[in-house]
């Protein structure tokens, strides 16, 4: 007998990108404002990002009431550990964190692609990249969601390395100054909201360094 | 006190219709290092006395952060007031989560109490030995409140525990009807002479006392000591006598404490 197939799901995906890149003493973390559901857009201003802790911030596409709760279950895990260790969560410290409770939820997973950007206890830029299920490796640099796809390839070959093989090895952090990695990400986003129909917009641009936290916005094609 | 034949355990009442069990553990909150709290219209101070066991030991925690609204200091069993403000944190965190706004004082102290009622009817457990001074701002304004191991908890202007807790209340009582428009620093200074006053003689710097404040468009915080030393110094070489009557409290204080031991035989205090 064939194998008889639900008529509702508890998913939606609500579209958008997400990238992050990290630099020598700066992160960038960014992600499109829009949100859609099948072909129609419910918002064009929409915030995917979170502050998780003072140099901690997640940009989450996917099914974004999944990534709401996550962001407050993880905020909620913060207030407990700051109450415990009187400070603030290291940037890797939180990437296992989310990693735990991603995990936790293993055979009924958030449908969360998440990019976690924060400066190190060392003030360097790091960037972690997650699936849904909470596998994650620490990177120079990340794109998820819907137009990660298109923008993947652009980074490679504009940040990565020549070959892993090469000694001594080249950091994974990028030797570009902060206003090219933003300019990099502001293209990234350009180029994909071309071809991709769930990225558009605005673009939401968090930048961290040694100073503290800045925001910027570009506006990009609503089509 | 007195041993009887009605105090084994909290489930017995005494003829005279006490429990004595818990009467006994607010014995132990009056043998913690004194806690005290004042409030204003827009700020709450909480003040309380750091004595370590030795020169070589450092001091027990007794001022906790609850939340970015709520502080509370312990005078009594400092382990059950750890264990309480854990609860209170989780608490916070929780209706937090739920509702994404901060948790009404006045409601976490009903929980709070209800919490210790509990210890007070169950054949296997025993009263919290900690008094609370809960301090906390919300909506209806700025609140101190305090809650004792009987499961009671009363909202004052300002409020005194622990040991020689009797001679800060006597300087409070003189000076607590200005406090509703006092200035934040004002309050912080009334603390600061109030703390003075239970250390009935002995120098007051900021190793021996911690001071916390909460306010409108101010998250709970704990004074760092060199901000607490500085506040002394500025009072201390002014020549401020805020306990101008510091003899007439001492010889008060020795007074009330057994004026307290008759109206005992009255009244069982957790009913004033």
């Amino acid at each position: 007998m064939p194998k008889e197939h639900a008529n509702w799901s508890p998913y939606d995906n609500n579209g958008g990108t997400c990238v992050a890149i990290a630099g020598a003493d700066y992160c960038v973390i960014a992600a499109d404002t829009r949100m859609s559901t099948g072909y129609s857009i419910l918002t064009r201003e929409y915030s995917k990002i979170c502050k998780l802790a003072d140099k901690s911030f997640m940009a989450s596409s996917g099914f974004q009431a999944d990534v709401k709760a996550l962001q407050k279950v993880l905020s909620s895990r913060h207030l407990i550990y700051q109450h415990q260790h009187n400070k603030q969560m290291s940037c890797p410290a939180m990437a296992q964190l989310l990693s735990n409770t991603l995990y936790y939820k293993r055979f009924f997973p958030y449908y969360a692609f998440n990019v976690l950007g924060g400066l190190d206890s060392e003030g360097k830029g790091c960037v972690f990249t997650y699936d849904a299920v909470g596998s994650y490796e620490r990177v120079g640099y990340s794109a998820q969601g819907s137009g990660a796809t298109l923008i993947t390839p652009f980074l490679d070959n504009q940040l990565k390395s020549p070959s892993p093989l090469l000694l001594p090895a080249k950091d994974a952090v990028t030797p570009l100054s902060e206003a090219e990695a933003i300019d990099l990400v502001k293209t990234c986003f350009s180029s994909a909201t071309e071809r991709d129909i769930y990225t558009g917009d605005s673009v939401e641009i968090i930048i961290l360094n040694a100073k503290g936290v800045r925001h910027e916005s570009e506006p990009l094609r609503k089509d | 006190m007195f041993r009887n034949q009605y105090d084994t355990d909290v489930t017995t009442w005494s003829p005279a219709g006490r429990l004595f069990q818990v009467e006994y553990a607010m014995e132990a909150v009056k043998q913690g290092s004194a806690a005290i709290g004042l409030r204003s219209k827009t700020h709450v101070v909480l003040a309380c006395v750091n004595k370590s066991n030795s020169e070589l030991s450092s001091h027990q925690k007794k001022i906790f952060k609850v939340d970015d609204h709520i502080g509370v200091a312990i005078a009594g069993l400092t382990a059950d007031g750890r264990v309480l403000s854990r609860y209170m944190r989780s608490e916070c965190i929780n209706y937090g989560y739920t509702y994404e706004s901060p948790l009404p004082v006045g409601r976490l102290v009903v929980q709070l109490a209800d919490k210790a009622q509990v210890c007070t009817q169950r054949s296997w457990k025993r009263p919290y030995g900690v008094g609370l001074l809960v301090a906390g701002l919300d909506e209806s304004g700025a609140h101190l409140y305090y809650n004792c191991p009987s499961g009671n908890y009363f909202e004052y202007q300002a409020f005194a525990i622990g040991s020689r807790s009797q001679a800060a209340k006597t300087y409070l009582e003189r000076k607590f009807e200005k406090f509703t428009e006092s200035s934040r620093d004002d309050l912080i200074k009334d603390a600061l002479f109030a703390i003075r006053e239970t250390l009935q003689g002995e120098k007051l710097t900021s190793s021996v006392c911690t001071v916390a404040v909460v306010g409108v468009g101010e998250a709970f915080s704990i004074l760092d000591q060199a901000t607490v030393q500085g506040l002394i110094n500025e009072f201390e070489v002014s020549g401020e006598e805020g306990g101008a009557a510091a003899a007439v409290a001492g010889g008060g204080g020795g007074a009330a404490e057994e004026g307290g031991a008759a109206v005992e035989q009255e009244a069982a205090p957790m009913d004033i």
